[in-house]
């Protein structure tokens, strides 16, 4: 009996076709012309190019379907090509009397968000189309020549979603390395493994060289077949012909190689030809090809970079939660998802190497923010995250939109946990932190907390999840309230260590109740570490612990030339002396505000952690708003006239505004810890029109906005009318600003400009971008055409003058 | 057949009075020493976020009249681009971007701090330009040598030209393919310091051509080069 792709390809070296583009080039397809559509105008030579290959060997053809989406064809005409396109294989291989068909799936042809303006649902739906029509006519589907991860998941999960056939995902990766959008061969194999495709590899790109030294990373990481299919090359050009520079020799020496580094799936991409396939089934048919080995690494991913939990201990930053933290809560409540953002990169630039997400709050809805700062944070901040959170859905959504393979926190031993978090690990991949108890609390001994362990793992395994996707987090208890917790902890995290699972702990619970937690708390560290903890959730702006932590790594031989502990002594540990800030004030030029206080010279100049550390010191003396109106506004208006005048540029504007965040930063924390909040001015809702990618000038006017009090509702950017029109609605805002840069982006601001005056009349709208001008915004029936932040500001300023007035009478 | 070239940061020599141009200070004015503290800190961050990657082709075309030029792969209508092609029995169409990398950045940045956002936006405007303008000069000496006359670079959305025609080149270049290059709904480019153009190739030199800054109508453009030196300094203003 013939044996199934799948079992074909784990028992044998397997051969796919090579290039098609070329092939229907040479037969008269000009460039620019979509060669999916000659499935029906020259179905001929496409079937003949079909059983070129399979005569020459090849075990798999792909259908010349690449593509074949709703973007690039109507409904109706995609579902003849693919059809088309299926039957003319089919036909070949019947001909041939051996073979397999790939449905054969490319990139989309768009960029998703947040760079792009495609959604992940809908490049998800696009794809679903084609497979829908192709995949009943296919024993397996190839996606490829993908050279971004995010549109690579969508299309896996589009797959996954609307058949049950084998998948293969193959990938672009340049002279770097990388994906063009960034990805590592690494944190492509720990998305797709998670995804849990049937194979992956590499295709296309610059030629099998460049492919080579990539391929040692692949068969040590992956526990897939291996892909291999590149292009004959790069395309050369001598006296007026073109040609790709690998010849058919070359080609399949140098594939040979290949299938002695680990591939053992191999064709070719743009340029190769039958003759090049029949040379490499010659080659190296006779070449046993590496064995399929589970190898057993523990891997999450982000869209650049794998993580990988073995000997040094993760670095899981703790400070995105809301628990113990009110200027976090606040945040969260004024959907200040900057300043969430604004965390995440700091615990990165603090040495987080992972960041813990939790947004719940009861009173917030959960599921939607937790999706929205998963995909905004990884617009910003490329560490793999955590998600953190108890309710399922918000996981699933989350879990949907990452781009990468997170880490999910958590699942605990009570069967209602573990049925509602394993399916969503097992679909979307995940490393999944298991919490050492269950329906009867945390075991008191070691060997109960390894037994809930062991249960939990026999139920992961049901569902198809590894051991080496589950890291076990064995609970530390207060030492205040129970004197033997932290060594029953340390106890546990040996036991399981010897079992063969990975471990994981939060820190900081251990020193609940006591003072100067963090001696407590970084001794407790470096023990954990010493007893093999694999991961530590804490709070990486605490010296203590990061010293614990680099301290710990230099000793036991994990790191090298001690370079990571010298460069953050280095670094951290010589902390500035007041005289070291005293030289840089001097050293700071002068400005026309020679006779301002530190602080206004502070903003003035644009010294960020001057303005903060000297706004400290003023609360306690001053009252905040003694600040506010005496010190920071009168700096920022002697700049702001400066830059009006032309007397000071865009840039240093910029930084004294920056500056000044500093110090309001300084007084919101002040406020809150008093148990105050601060008054703010009128709501201004600001965004980006839709359609418009660039978002720079919104932001200048959003810093601007802020700090002259106004509290600002920032939509972001590529913005549709509705969203807009709801949030002036539910604000009852009286001032809107609208950003555009392109002429092609206009029509939408004036589509948004004509929604607001029908359904929110009162609303100032102001607009700004680099193509407005005063008569394009006469024209769309804008209240204010405004050339930079300072004269929104001024505007604004002027329109809440004017209500108050109003008001007053 | 399209090609593909990828460069590194060596080969493109950083033109720093044109990236602080792009950053708001005239050849006049001359930076703070604070300013400029921030913005040497993001050159050397922002040149290293860049993945400096061009494809192109060439054509036979047709220049007849401003309404009427067939340049293979689309019919153009402008009396601008006929100004700049007349004579050209060729031109190269090309794409070339500085990659996500600098998108990534600015995304950052424009989180955490929006002074280094605008430093970085303009030290990417800086690496694009002069990602193009090597490769015109590396396509000027090999068609030179030919016989060929190359025109300054002409994109389209210049003058009469219309931004529509980016999704024929986007296509036509198969630049997703090539070097990870879309257009979006709005003719935007992704990554967004990106640039697609024509050169045109004729038999003789071209007349009254000058550089693209100076042969703009924009008049009261706020980046507008001065004069010529501009573009060789490299050296520190200050």
């Amino acid at each position: 009996m013939k044996k199934t792709v799948l079992e074909k390809i784990n028992s044998e070296l397997t051969y796919f076709d090579g290039g098609m583009g070329t092939l229907l080039q040479q037969a008269g397809l000009s460039l620019g012309e979509l060669p999916e559509r000659w499935n029906l105008t020259h179905p001929e030579v496409v079937k003949q190019i079909h059983t070129d290959y399979l005569a020459a060997g090849a075990d798999i053809v792909k259908t010349n379907t690449f593509g074949a989406n709703a973007l690039k064809f109507s409904d109706s005409e995609l579902e003849e090509i693919i059809l088309a396109g299926m039957r003319l294989a089919k036909e070949a291989v019947e001909k041939a009397g051996r073979g397999y068909i790939a449905l054969d799936i490319g990139p989309c042809g768009k960029l998703l968000k947040p760079y792009g303006d495609l959604e992940f649902e809908q490049a998800v739906a696009l794809f679903a189309k084609t497979v829908k029509i192709g995949a009943p006519h296919a024993d397996c589907v190839l996606i490829e020549t993908m050279n971004d991860a995010y549109e690579t998941k969508a299309a896996v999960l589009a797959v996954k979603e609307n058949c049950n056939l084998p998948v293969f995902v193959t990938n672009v990766y340049g002279a770097d390395g990388k994906l063009m959008t960034g990805a590592d061969p690494k944190a492509m194999i720990a998305l797709l493994e998670g995804l849990r495709v049937d194979a992956l590899g590499l295709n296309c790109s610059l030629g099998i060289e460049q492919m080579l030294p990539l391929l040692p990373t692949f068969y040590q990481y992956s526990s897939l077949p291996i892909i291999v299919n590149p292009n004959a090359g790069l395309p050369k050009e001598e006296d007026g012909k073109t040609y790709y520079d690998a010849d058919e020799e070359r080609f399949s020496t140098l594939m040979q190689e290949a299938v002695k580094a680990g591939a053992r799936v191999i064709g070719g991409c743009c340029g190769t030809t039958p003759k090049f396939i029949e040379k490499t089934v010659q080659k190296t048919k006779n070449v046993a090809p590496m064995p399929v080995t589970n190898k057993n690494y523990t891997l999450i991913s982000s869209y650049t970079h794998a993580v990988e939990f073995s000997q040094k201990t993760v670095l899981i930053g703790e400070r995105i939660n809301p628990t113990g933290k009110k200027r976090f809560k606040q945040a969260l409540r004024e959907n200040d998802v900057n300043y969430v953002l604004q965390e995440g990169i700091r615990q990165q630039d603090s040495g987080a190497a992972v960041l813990d997400v939790n947004v719940g709050l009861p009173e917030i809805d959960e599921v939607a923010l937790l999706q929205e700062i998963t995909v905004r944070l990884q617009g910003v901040c490329n560490l793999p995250l955590q998600l953190d959170t108890t309710n399922p859905t918000a996981l699933e959504n989350a879990l949907r939109l990452y781009n990468g393979k997170a880490m999910i926190n958590s699942v605990n031993g009570k069967a209602e946990s573990m049925h509602a978090v394993f399916p969503l690990a097992k679909k979307y991949g995940g490393l999944t932190v298991a919490l050492t108890l269950d329906e009867n609390g945390i075991p008191d001994t070691a060997e109960g907390r390894l037994a809930v362990a062991q249960r939990i793992y026999q139920c992961a395994k049901s569902y198809g999840i590894d051991k080496k996707d589950l890291i076990f987090d064995p609970l530390a208890m207060s030492v205040s309230s129970d004197p033997g917790a932290a060594l029953v902890t340390l106890q546990s995290l040996k036991l399981l260590q010897n079992n063969g699972f990975r471990t994981v702990l939060g820190v900081s619970n251990v020193s609940f109740g006591l003072p100067k937690r963090e001696a407590v708390n970084a001794t407790f560290f470096s023990l954990a570490m010493q007893s093999g903890l694999n991961a530590a959730i804490v709070n990486v702006d605490s010296t203590e612990m990061l010293k614990a932590y680099h301290a710990f790594n230099a000793l036991c031989n994990l790191d090298e030339n001690c370079g990571e502990y010298i460069r953050f002594a280095t670094e951290k540990l010589t902390a500035e002396s007041p005289q070291v800030l005293e030289n840089t004030a001097k050293k700071a030029e002068n400005t026309s505000m020679e006779g301002g206080s530190p602080l206004q010279q502070a903003i003035v100049k644009g010294l960020k952690e001057q303005a903060k550390t000297l706004t400290e010191g003023l609360l306690t003396e001053q009252e905040p708003l003694k600040i506010i109106d005496g010190q920071i506004i009168p700096a920022l208006d002697e700049v702001g006239k400066g830059f009006e005048e032309k007397r000071v540029f865009l840039p240093q504007l910029l930084m004294s505004a920056e500056a000044a965040k500093w110090a309001f930063e300084a007084i919101k924390t002040h406020l809150l810890s008093s148990g105050q909040t601060q008054k703010k001015r009128s709501v201004f809702v600001l965004a980006t029109v839709k359609g418009d990618i660039h978002d720079i000038g919104k932001n200048i006017v959003r810093v601007l906005l802020e700090n002259y009090g106004f509290d600002v509702v920032d939509l972001g950017k590529d913005v549709a009318p509705e969203k807009v029109v709801q949030a002036v609605l539910d604000k009852r805002a009286p001032l809107v600003g609208l950003s555009a840069l392109m002429t092609t982006t206009v029509p939408s601001m004036a589509e948004t400009v004509q929604l607001l005056k029908e359904q929110a009349p009162w609303c100032k709208i102001v607009v700004g971008g680099a193509v407005m001008t005063q008569e394009y915004a006469d024209k769309i029936g804008a209240d204010k055409y405004a050339k930079d932040a300072m004269e929104t500001v001024r505007y604004a300023e002027g329109v809440e003058k004017t209500l108050s007035e109003r008001k007053e009478k | 057949m399209v090609f593909t070239r990828s460069y590194t940061s060596n080969q493109l020599p950083f033109h720093r009075a044109e990236a602080l141009r792009y950053f708001g200070y005239p050849q006049s004015a001359i930076p703070t020493p604070t300013v400029r503290s921030l913005f040497d800190e993001c050159v050397e961050e922002g040149i290293l976020a860049c993945s400096y990657q061009v494809c192109y082709t060439e054509l036979d075309v047709k220049i007849n009249s401003p309404c009427d030029m067939d340049l293979g792969f689309i019919k153009a209508n402008s009396r601008a681009l006929f100004t700049n092609l007349q004579g050209c029995e060729k031109v190269i169409a090309f794409a070339a971007t500085v990659g996500l990398g600098v998108d990534r950045l600015l995304a950052r940045y424009g989180a955490i701090s929006a002074d280094k956002a605008y430093a970085v936006q303009a030290i990417g405007a800086e690496r694009i330009e002069t990602l193009c303008n090597v490769f015109n000069r590396e396509m000027a000496e090999k068609y030179r040598q030919k016989g060929y006359y190359a025109r300054p670079r002409f994109s389209c959305g210049y003058g009469d030209f219309s931004i529509e025609h980016q999704r024929a080149f986007i296509s036509y270049l198969d630049c997703e393919r090539k070097i990870g290059l879309t257009v979006n709904d709005s003719l935007l480019l992704s990554p967004s310091k990106s640039v697609t153009a024509l050169i045109g190739l004729g038999k003789s030199p071209a007349k009254n051509q000058t550089e693209i800054c100076e042969n703009c109508n924009q008049k009261s453009c706020e980046y507008q080069r001065q004069n010529e030196e501009n573009l060789n300094d490299e050296k520190d203003r200050s």
